[in-house]
């Protein structure tokens, strides 16, 4: 590429960093921990399985909290294994969640073995194909401040792929209690019943 | 459709018991539940690529406070097993209808794998299941699935049996 590649905490960090009240889904791997060394808070809720299905949880809470921005900060790996996910988020258009694909082109948790979209899968394609019209491609630190101005902005930014370098920082590890995350993260919101 | 049929008895219970969301994967068994979803403004219908995209999908309401159901066919719960690691490990409120294929008067043998295997897989997966083979018991039956699932967060699935959806036509 000719130019240095993003990191991918720093990334998180400057998507997160004025996320306000915003809720954060994160898929399993090393999303979860940029996610939980970068913004930690009872408003994420950690997978540490479940591959595949990290959109999907952003599109049920998008639509159960239609006020709130709804983040899914998720792995290239773990987005394609639930790219259907895209179509059915593409037709419902809910408006406040945004996926956050953080693209190393590898699957980092099991020995960065190549992933398709290092073999010439474009992803972000697919997002738009399916519907998500405002979807974006970043691979420079200009392309991140551009999208950080507006990323937060209702509707502004439904599907963003970050190209960012395979290296590993180290591991920041946020509850595997899946139980004790949920009910923390309810009562962040404030839902009852 | 018919006002007093079975199936109108079920939405009701549907609606009576507070669920908000209905994700579905297209299924003749469900035609008329989709119908009525599709149809209500208080519901919010999702269509799903996979009956996998469903197990999230409740999840993340949950997390948000909204009660939500998933339709599929017996086939569809074949496509849910990891997924549903996620409702055991987080104790998520979940109920499933599923139309059951691959047994009474089924033409379709590919059916009877997955169908046979249904409610044991359910079972295996922690789930509560229970099977519903009479019209007269099939909305008191989803309602205290609906009740159980949200009152004691477990996951909760009520089969519908081929018998009790009827003969599909396959010669038209």
């Amino acid at each position: 590429m000719g130019e240095v590649m993003l990191k991918r905490r720093h990334v998180v960090n400057e998507l997160l960093r004025d996320r306000d009240d915003a809720v954060v889904v994160c898929g399993l791997g090393s999303p979860t921990y940029d996610v939980a060394a970068v913004s930690p808070s009872t408003r994420n809720y950690y997978l540490w399985g479940a591959m595949g299905g990290a959109a999907m949880m952003g599109l049920g809470l998008a639509l159960a909290q239609p006020r709130l921005h709804v983040i899914v900060v998720t792995g290239d790996g773990e987005a394609l294994m639930g790219m259907g996910a895209l179509a059915t988020i593409g037709s419902i258009k809910p408006g406040n969640l945004s996926i956050v694909v953080l693209d190393n082109e590898h699957y980092g948790e099991t020995g960065m073995q190549l992933s398709h979209l290092g073999m010439g899968v474009d992803l972000c394609a697919v997002a738009v194909a399916c519907g998500l019209k405002q979807a974006c491609t970043v691979t420079t630190e200009g392309d991140l401040q551009s999208l950080v101005k507006k990323f937060h902005h209702p509707g502004a930014v439904d599907f963003v792929q970050v190209k960012v370098d395979h290296e590993s920082p180290p591991r920041v590890m946020p509850t595997r209690d899946a139980v004790e995350n949920k009910l923390g993260f309810r009562q962040a919101l404030g839902v009852v019943g | 459709m018919n006002t007093d049929s079975w199936q109108q008895g079920v939405y009701e219970a549907i609606k009576q018991s507070g669920i908000r969301l209905i994700g579905y994967v297209p299924d003749a068994g469900h035609a008329a539940l989709i119908d009525n979803a599709r149809r209500d403004e208080d519901i919010i219908d999702v269509l799903m690529t996979t009956e996998e995209e469903g197990v999230p999908l409740c999840a993340g309401a949950w997390l948000g406070g909204m009660r939500s159901l998933l339709l599929m066919q017996s086939s569809g719960v074949g496509n849910c097993v990891n997924m549903l690691s996620l409702q055991q490990s987080g104790r998520f409120p979940m109920v499933i209808i599923v139309t059951m294929r691959g047994e009474y008067a089924e033409f379709n043998p590919w059916q009877i794998p997955m169908g046979s295997t249904t409610q044991a897989v359910l079972e295996l997966c922690g789930f509560k299941v229970e099977r519903v083979e009479q019209e007269a018991q099939a909305a008191e039956t989803v309602q205290a699935a609906i009740d159980f699932a949200y009152h004691s967060n477990i996951g909760v699935a009520v089969l519908l049996s081929q018998k009790l959806i009827g003969r599909k036509q396959w010669v038209k």
